[in-house]
Formats: structure tokens, C-alpha cells, sequence
């Protein structure tokens, strides 16, 4: 949607002047700039949204890009490297001259004669070459052609293994995991939002549309529940799927048990947007000018509350994120074979285990740094929404 | 305010009738019933459970009988004779089990609510105050992360710490643990109420009564408190609604990971093994402290605030 200032005029702004603000524009030069892209102008000002942004776009592009970024499969499990420590990449060697490329230190493994508890100490002496674009376990990209280069890898396929981020109990890699588990945890968020969303926009379009009757019986379904507490009635609604369901329907079952308590703010949102909007003077003229509803609503609110639509909704996905987490640590949400952040902090469910390993509660970090991003993205967006405001 | 709060009350009825039934309903969705548990448990074992046994027990449990007729027992036996019904899993009624173990939780609740006030009011206040200083966006900065970072992750680095570095006992409940578990779940709430303090304070001072104020000569600390934090303090109150059962949802998980003696584990174990009865007492609780937080947040601001008041005249 274009929208014009006053009076309509011919010259394009370019971006660098206007990116100032439009009331320095002299009142005979007419700029004329979308609504996207006044949206833009004000997003980029805000530092810490912008940031959200290239670290949100970074995690979905793991996501996607998942089993190439990883070293190895989520599930490969190498028992004779339980609990190992995480190696530091070293690009240059200076033990013996100057010996320049990649490697880690291999490991010695002592066992403790009482406890018989293996311990790993980095042993300097040895060297484990590493390879960017290097060929591993075999995967399919996107589901359509067959590959094995992954970023990066041990050179030696069937030598000893990289532990970059450590080993977990059954001497998994735990970056390899973070990475399959990124997929789970991003899109968790996404697929939920996208049905509260679909909950939120019709019930609260009709209930903003409609008013009256409808509007009074929706909006207590609302207040109802929002009274019902959240996390037992997730609780209750995850401990409700059957634990023998395939990983897809299960995963699916949980998003849509997460949306089932995210739809009612959207449809709060909506329909405060329709009600507020319904009054504006645009709608008034669209009406006289004789335009019928559905083209007041798709062609004139609809459009100017989109923004507002996409900040809210960028706003629910951390919360999203955030719950899949807890479900699955509590051993309630997705189950083992899938790898979530989640699923992966079960790990880490004991203060003996994480005092041998803290390197286990790493996925933990992984959401909290995906929830920040997101938050001051949506922060951001909510900001720049609405470009005239000031 | 007579007319308020008869109106408030009225609503209360069908809100907490549909919560019982939804309680209700939710300890039904799981397939199969508390005797599938047992006999699965009996199975690990070796053992197995003949039919007469089995059907001696649904008898007893009345596991067979409709939905309606279920949730009439139950109903009736709390709105009568205050009885919960039997614990499956504790062979204990479920009113003793959540004798033992409300007081601790409510305790746990009341002393982060607390300890959220104290925290969030002077932070929130001072960011507000001197916007854009060093302060406000150290309090900021804490803000995002206590949101962005789950409870129990929170719980497990504290914990962590303590254990690794002041060597402090965390295998069981002790006053440290209890102190950990008040500070990590007051970091969420804290973190929220500073932001929308912030927020609503900086609205309130731009207002001219500020200036006005100002130009007569009021000193600038009491200026704050006796108007512009008053009006920003609306939200403390409307938060006490929601803040009880998220505290009591957070604890959940908090309690779990430290081993607490609270409502919490003991709702994830009865979810985890279907013991009905007590899943459902425990929603059916918890829901119903809701709707009477939320009243009482209602009261409070109604109280404080002539607008909320006039309104239901």
C-alpha cells in the first residue's frame, strides 16, 4: 500500500534524504514513499532490532541449512567418548615450526581406579586434522539430492572424532545436536504462531467485525481462557498425547497444545485493531465513497494493520520457543529421537551430571540467545509499525 | 463499589464452573485410565494383575462409569464435603496431600511476589527517571535476559554455582535451595514489571500536571511518588492476578529441578501416571486462584483508581 503526502506530487525521494525526516521536506518537493518502506527507515534506526534481525535470520538459516552446518547426525553415539570435554579449533601449529591448518587435540582417556569413571584430558601431543567442506555421514539436502560434504569435519572420516562443544552420556556431539536441534526449536515457534494466528484472526476479526452479540460471547471465551493457568494446562494437554504417536504427529500435537493458549491474545489484538480502526476517518470516506465491506476490510483496514499483525506475531514466537523448552525438559513435550534445545537440557536434568559436564546446559544458551533476537525484533517491529507516529 | 463487586462475583460463577469441567476433562483426554499405569507397573515387574482384581478396582474407583457421572462425584464431594477424592498413586486422600505441600508453595509464591515488588519498583522507577542513563540500560539489559531465559535453566546454573564454587549441599531441600528457587522465579515476573513500570512511567511524566507540579516548586522526590508513580503503579496491581498462577506454573518446573516439596512435582507426577483425581484437584486449585487473584487485582485497582471504579456505576 502507497501511501501519498499531501499534496500529490512527482518527485521521488531518494533514500539517504528522506531517510532524515519527511517534515524537513520543503513544502513544494513531494516525496512520496511507501508504507514499507517508511517502516524501514524507522526499523533501521533502532540498533538492537537490527541485530535481532541478522541473528534471527542467522538461526534459520541453520535451521535450513542443518545437516550440511553439522559435523555429524544427531543420533551418531561413539560410547567410548562419554562426557568428552570440548576441543578448541586451532588453525596454526607452532610446536614444530610453523605449520599452518586446521586441527584439534585428541584425547587421552584415564579411568579412575576407584570409581571407574573415565576421565578425558586434551592431549596436547596429539593432532586431529580438521577439514572445511570435508566428506562425512551421507545425507539428503532438502529431501532431494544425496550429499556428504559437510562445513566442516574431521579429515579422516573414520578417525577419532571432533568434540567441539563436548560429548554428552553416550558421547554425542553436542554441536552437531545444537545444530539438528535448531530446526526443531526455530520452526516449534512458527508452525504454532502460524495456527494461533489463524485462531486469532478469524475470531477476533469476527469478533471485531461483527460486534454485538458475537462479539460479547467471543470475547468470554477469551477472558476464559485467559483465567485457565498456562503451564499446568499445558501440562495437562501435553501429558494428553499418546507418548507411542510417530515424532511428526507428536511434534504437530504439541505446537498446536502451545497456539491453543497463544491465539487468545492475537484475537485481543485483532479485534482492538478493527474496533479502533473502525472509527478512523479513512474508513469513514472508503464508506462514503461507496465501497462495500469486504473492500473496506481486505482494501483499507486489513492493509493498515498488517504491521502491527507481523509485530505481534514475531512477539509470540519467543514465548512459543520458550514453552517447547520447558515441555520437553520436563520429559512432557517431544520425545528423544527428535532433537530439540529441549529435548537436548534433559540431559542436564541432574546437578551431579552438569558439574562433570556444564557443557551440557550449551543448548540452554542456544534459546536464550534465539528468544533475545526475537525479542528485540519484535520490539523493533512494534516500534516501527506505525511510521507516523511519533 | 457495592454494584462492582456484586458484578465481579456474579462472573465468577460460570468462570470457575467451565475451569472445574475443563480440569476435569483434561485428566480424561489421556487414553486409558490410572489402572492402565498400574497394570503397565505391575508388567515391569514381572507381575500381573488378574480380571477379578482389575474389575474390583474399577468398581471401586468407578472408573467404568460415564463422564457425567464421574464428574459428578467429584464435584460433589468438593462442593459439599470439601473432600478432593482418593489418590491413586499415594493410596492418601487428596486433601492431605495438598495440605502437606500447598503451605509451602503458597509460602514460596507470597515471598517471590515480594520479592518482585521490592526489585522492580525502585528499578523500574530509576530507569524511568533517568531514561537513557548507564543504570537504565543495565536494568534494561537484565530485563531482556531474565525474559529470554527459561526458569529452570536459570534454577540448573544457579544451582551449578553453588555446588561447584561454595561446595553447598543442592541433593535436597534446604533454606539455600529455597532461596535460589524464590530468586529464580521472581527474575521472569521482575524483568516483566520493570519494563512495563518503565514504560508507563515515562507516559505519565511527559503529562503537564508533572510540570505543573514542578513549576510550583514541589521537590522532585516527592513529586514522583504522590502522582505520576501512583498512576504507573496500576499494572503491580493488575498483575496479581496472573502473576499467582504463573508462579505457581514457573514453580512447577523450578521445584522439579531442585527437588522442592511443592504442588508442582506432585502435579507432573500425578499428570505422568494419570492419577485423576489429584491432576484434577491440582488444575481445578490452581485455576481457581486465578479467577480470585484476578478478582482481588480487580479490587485493588477499582480501589485505587476512581476511573476503574466509575465505570461499573
Amino acid at each position: 500500500m502507497t501511501q501519498q503526502l499531501p499534496p500529490a506530487g512527482a518527485d521521488q525521494a531518494t533514500g539517504g534524504v528522506a531517510g532524515t525526516t519527511v517534515e524537513d521536506v520543503e513544502p513544494a518537493t513531494v516525496s512520496v514513499a511507501s508504507q514499507w518502506r517508511l517502516m524501514w527507515w524507522r526499523f533501521r534506526k533502532h540498533k538492537l532490532a537490527l541485530g535481532g534481525l541478522v541473528v534471527t535470520a542467522l538461526l534459520y538459516f541453520v535451521a535450513v541449512f542443518a545437516d550440511f552446518l553439522a559435523p555429524y547426525d544427531s543420533g551418531r553415539l561413539d560410547p567410548e567418548y562419554t562426557y568428552a570435554p570440548p576441543q578448541s579449533l586451532h588453525v596454526v601449529d607452532t610446536s614444530e615450526g610453523w605449520d599452518w591448518g586446521l586441527y584439534v587435540h585428541g584425547y587421552t582417556a584415564e579411568q579412575d581406579p576407584e570409581t571407574l569413571e573415565i576421565r578425558f584430558a586434551v592431549d596436547e601431543s596429539t593432532k586431529v586434522p580438521v577439514e572445511l567442506f570435508t566428506r562425512g555421514p551421507s545425507y539428503r539436502l532438502f529431501g532431494l539430492f544425496e550429499t556428504n560434504i559437510h562445513l566442516i569435519g574431521p579429515a579422516d572420516p573414520d578417525g577419532p572424532p571432533m568434540y567441539l562443544l563436548g560429548a554428552d552420556r553416550l558421547g554425542r556431539d553436542q554441536l552437531s545436536r545444537i545444530i539438528h536441534g535448531t530446526r526443531v526449536s526455530m520452526s516449534v515457534g512458527l508452525v504454532g504462531v502460524a495456527i494461533a494466528f489463524v485462531l486469532g484472526i478469524t475470531l477476533g476479526g469476527v469478533s471485531g467485525y461483527l460486534g454485538g452479540r458475537v462479539d460479547t460471547v467471543i470475547q468470554r471465551m477469551v477472558e476464559f481462557f485467559m483465567s485457565l493457568p498456562t503451564l499446568p494446562l499445558w501440562l495437562g494437554l501435553a501429558a494428553a498425547v499418546p507418548t507411542d504417536w510417530g515424532p511428526l504427529t507428536r511434534y504437530f500435537m504439541i505446537t498446536v497444545v502451545l497456539s491453543f493458549v497463544a491465539w487468545t491474545s492475537l484475537a485481543r489484538e485483532v479485534r482492538g485493531r478493527f474496533l479502533s480502526l473502525r472509527e478512523e476517518d479513512f474508513v469513514m470516506a472508503a464508506r462514503l465513497d461507496g465501497a462495500g465491506r469486504r473492500a473496506i476490510i481486505f482494501g483499507h483496514m486489513l492493509p493498515s494493520f498488517t504491521s502491527h499483525l507481523i509485530a505481534t506475531l514475531t512477539l509470540a514466537i519467543p514465548a512459543m520457543i520458550l514453552a517447547e523448552t520447558a515441555l520437553s525438559f520436563l520429559g512432557l513435550g517431544l520425545q528423544p529421537p527428535v532433537v530439540s534445545w529441549g529435548v537436548l537440557l534433559q540431559e542436564a536434568q541432574q546437578i551431579r551430571v552438569i558439574s562433570t559436564a556444564p557443557w551440557l546446559l550449551l543448548p540452554g544458551l542456544a534459546v536464550v540467545i534465539a528468544v533475545l533476537s526475537l525479542n528485540f525484533l519484535g520490539d523493533g517491529l512494534r516500534d516501527a509499525a506505525d511510521p507516523y507516529r511519533r | 463499589m457495592a454494584a462492582f463487586l456484586a458484578r465481579r462475583l456474579l462472573y465468577m460463577v460460570p468462570t470457575v464452573f467451565l475451569i472445574s469441567l475443563v480440569a476435569f476433562v483434561i485428566i480424561q483426554l489421556p487414553p486409558g485410565d490410572y489402572l492402565t499405569t498400574l497394570v503397565a507397573q505391575y508388567a515391569a515387574q514381572g507381575e500381573s494383575l488378574d480380571q477379578a482384581q482389575l474389575d474390583a478396582l474399577n468398581q471401586r474407583y468407578g472408573l467404568d462409569d460415564p463422564f457425567y457421572v464421574q464428574y459428578w462425584k467429584w464435584i460433589s464431594g468438593i462442593l459439599f464435603h470439601l473432600d478432593f477424592g482418593q489418590s491413586f498413586e499415594w493410596s492418601r486422600s487428596v486433601s492431605s496431600l495438598l495440605a502437606d505441600r500447598l503451605p509451602l508453595t503458597m509460602a514460596l509464591a507470597g515471598l517471590t511476589l515480594l520479592l518482585t515488588w521490592i526489585v522492580a519498583v525502585p528499578l523500574g522507577a530509576y530507569s524511568a527517571v533517568r531514561q537513557y542513563s548507564i543504570g537504565d540500560y543495565l536494568a534494561t539489559t537484565i530485563g531482556f535476559l531474565g525474559l529470554a531465559t527459561p526458569n529452570f535453566l536459570l534454577a540448573l546454573v544457579m544451582l551449578w554455582v553453588a555446588f561447584s564454587t561454595f561446595g553447598l549441599s543442592v541433593g535436597e531441600a534446604n533454606p539455600v535451595t529455597f532461596a535460589i528457587a524464590i530468586l529464580v522465579l521472581g527474575t521472569a515476573g521482575t524483568a516483566g514489571l520493570i519494563r512495563i513500570l518503565r514504560a508507563n512511567l515515562l507516559d505519565e511524566l511527559r503529562k503537564p500536571y508533572v510540570v505543573a507540579a514542578r513549576a510550583q516548586g514541589l521537590p522532585e522526590g516527592r513529586l514522583l511518588v504522590r502522582y505520576p508513580l501512583r498512576v504507573a503503579m496500576n499494572p503491580f496491581f493488575s498483575t496479581i492476578g496472573w502473576l499467582l498462577p504463573s508462579l505457581v506454573g514457573g514453580e512447577v518446573i523450578v521445584a522439579t529441578v531442585m527437588n522442592l516439596n511443592t504442588v508442582g512435582p506432585l502435579l507432573l507426577g500425578a499428570l505422568r501416571s494419570q492419577d485423576m483425581y489429584l491432576a484434577g484437584s491440582i488444575i481445578l486449585i490452581l485455576g481457581v486462584l486465578t479467577v480470585v487473584g484476578t478478582l482481588i487485582s480487580d479490587i485493588a485497582l477499582a480501589w485505587l483508581d476512581p476511573r476503574v471504579r466509575l465505570r461499573y456505576r
